[in-house]
């Protein structure tokens, strides 16, 4: 389906204020990202579920870096950057300092998984506090559509022209399993942004997360499967089907953990 | 508080946490370990967190978290560690976080890494390098203030001498005056008031701040906050029997306190010589050196590496020639302990020197 508007006449119909339907947590402005892209609705549900929780005026966001660093000053949300990678370690030194703040951190897959592995597992291990986001999209979107070790089996990518091959690139990491079986992980899930629905979903799943959080239950962790038309090479209508067929399909969407308390 | 026997790594320990330190994270690694220790058994009392990170990476940014949080924290290692550590202390540079960088060197092969750092982008540290104890305890807590003052990190020269040494030293809190409030520092309670705060290298204000600072500006404003530590922080130095000397010896450092005592006993014997030792290597204290050694014929450094801090030397004391009269010496256990550090050897070295310069006996 494709939908033209026309350019050479006034519209029909007056303009409408977008800033009307922002959340409070998002400074009037628009994002830089992509048309089609899934991150800004992630982090549109990130902090409507902070402000719905009410814990707007404890919380903090570590930023990796990749596209969503971007979304940092328009944010209403206090926010410390981090180095790639690094997120959980920054999050892990401010919540010690402040118990009682809210701490999540945006990380993209080539962020978390690829440069900073062993940050999230560890945070993960100790049963630090704090809530990991992941924006997954299978790819360096920032650098242009490069493989990540999320990239699923058969994805073309810059660097896997014929589609990730396991014989020569290895296989993609599934972050959610690999993180839920250690102790100190209270909460574990995979949501997507590729459908209402889903959106839906991934907001119940934020609000697991940070709960498990506020309640000192240990680390909790949120990925999100995100849309990225222009690394995946396909048309930007494309983008939600191919989200659901290829990547959900082996990186599998639910709750995965949501354990009462970590063992003492 | 009074002044007690103290080993070198407990003094310092001690001092940081007198200084206010209440967060602290490391890698285990000798010599820093044995600071580490001396914090995971003093922060519980202190009401501060001591954190065994699982890598160097991991160390810095758990002390980035907490400074960023406003607390003062601290990490370190060795150089070796450091060199894992360089990417986060250039980025602590430009995201203006204070921090207190611990070097337990292992030999002097670090000044590079210390003074230039091995990182990205333009930055400097102010590096502060002790003689012994007593003005460790007092640096290191210096440095915390320092480190607040300039929203930079400072890195806190030691090494395996100075952290194994015993001295009787006050480890109580030293006051070096007033310092604005934190009111960067996140804690959460700005999100939602329109106003919140944001601590980035990249991205130094929110959009809708009254003054919006581009990437652009915000790096030539880092640029320009090196030029005012150089300002504002007045190098230094200590310096020895330099008035008429004929030779001056400049070493920094634990080989610094042997250098000064044996310049002592030559001076003793008639031998007209002089000892500079920089404590800030960065800022290098060039016009003072330039002014201690303006009668001398000759200029002779001594350090434990192949020739690092003769660049910083030559290059304040320009076309006169100054040479490198220390060199390598490591024993077998690589931490540095080096055989040639006795007064015997560094005294023959300081008389080769001489004679070679025609100032000495034998010339």
């Amino acid at each position: 389906m494709k939908c033209y508007v026309p350019t050479d006449a006034p519209p029909l119909e007056p303009a409408r204020l977008v800033d009307d339907f922002a959340p409070p947590l998002i400074l009037p402005g628009a994002h830089k990202l992509c048309a089609g892209c899934g991150e800004p609705a992630a982090m549109r549900a990130v902090v409507e579920m902070i402000e719905a929780m009410g814990f707007t005026n404890r919380t903090v966001g570590v930023f990796g870096i990749g596209c969503y660093t971007s979304f940092s000053p328009g944010l209403d949300v206090e926010v410390m950057q981090a180095l790639h990678g690094r997120a959980p370690s920054l999050a892990t030194g401010l919540k010690r300092v402040h118990p009682n703040s809210i701490v999540f951190t945006l990380q993209g897959d080539g962020d978390m998984v690829n440069e900073g592995l062993q940050e999230v597992i560890h945070t993960a291990a100790r049963g630090e506090n704090v809530t990991c986001i992941m924006l997954n999209n299978g790819v360096f979107g920032e650098t242009g559509g490069h493989m990540t070790a999320t990239t699923v089996l058969g994805q073309r990518t810059k660097n896997s022209l014929e589609g990730r091959n396991a014989k020569k690139h290895g296989y993609p990491i599934k972050m959610a399993e690999m993180l839920a079986p250690l102790d100190g992980v209270a909460y574990v899930a995979r949501g997507a942004t590729n459908n209402a629905r889903n959106i839906f979903r991934t907001r119940k799943m934020l609000r697991g997360a940070l709960a498990a959080q506020d309640q000192r239950r240990g680390f909790s962790f949120v990925e999100i499967l995100t849309m990225c038309p222009t690394g995946w090479f396909i048309e930007t209508a494309e983008a939600p089907d191919y989200l659901n067929d290829k990547m959900a399909s082996f990186h599998k969407m639910g709750v995965i953990k949501d354990a009462a308390a970590a063992p003492a | 508080m009074s002044a007690e026997l103290l080993e070198g790594s407990e003094a310092i320990a001690r001092a940081m946490v007198s200084a206010g330190c209440r967060f602290f994270a490391g890698y285990p690694m000798t010599p820093f370990t044995e600071v580490l220790e001396g914090m995971a058994k003093l922060m519980p009392d202190a009401g501060g967190d001591c954190v065994n990170a699982e890598s160097e990476l991991e160390a810095i940014g758990m002390a980035w978290g907490a400074a960023a949080a406003g607390a003062r924290a601290a990490t370190g290692s060795v150089g070796q560690g450091l060199s894992l550590m360089q990417e986060s202390i250039a980025e602590l540079c430009f995201a203006r976080v204070p921090m207190v960088v611990l070097n337990m060197a292992r030999g002097q092969g670090d000044y590079y890494q210390a003074t230039r750092g091995g990182g990205h982008g333009d930055y400097r540290t102010i590096v502060l390098a002790p003689v012994d104890l007593a003005e460790a305890v007092r640096l290191v807590q210096l440095a915390f203030y320092l480190a607040d003052k300039f929203r930079n990190p400072v890195m806190f020269m030691g090494d395996y001498y100075l952290a194994h040494v015993f001295e009787a030293v006050d480890t109580g809190a030293v006051d070096f005056g007033a310092l604005p409030r934190k009111d960067w520092a996140l804690d959460g309670s700005s999100s939602g008031t329109g106003n919140a705060r944001i601590v980035s290298s990249i991205m130094p204000t929110k959009r809708n701040a009254p003054v919006y600072v581009d990437y652009g500006t915000y790096l030539e404003t880092s640029g320009e906050k090196i030029a005012v530590m150089e300002r504002q922080m007045e190098p230094m130095y200590e310096q020895g029997s330099c008035e008429d000397a004929d030779c001056v010896i400049v070493a920094y450092g634990t080989p610094a306190r042997i250098v000064r005592y044996v310049v002592g006993q030559l001076r003793a014997e008639g031998l007209r010589v002089g000892f500079f030792r920089p404590v800030t290597l960065w800022p290098f204290p060039s016009a003072q050196l330039v002014a201690a050694t303006r009668s001398a014929r000759g200029i002779g450094v001594y350090e434990l590496n192949a020739g690092q801090m003769i660049d910083d030397v030559r290059l304040a004391v320009r076309d006169r020639n100054a040479i490198s009269i220390g060199g390598l010496s490591f024993d077998s256990s690589g931490f540095g302990i080096a055989p040639e550090l006795t007064p015997r050897k560094v005294a023959m070295r300081i008389r080769k020197f001489m004679a070679e310069s025609g100032q000495g006996p034998g010339a």
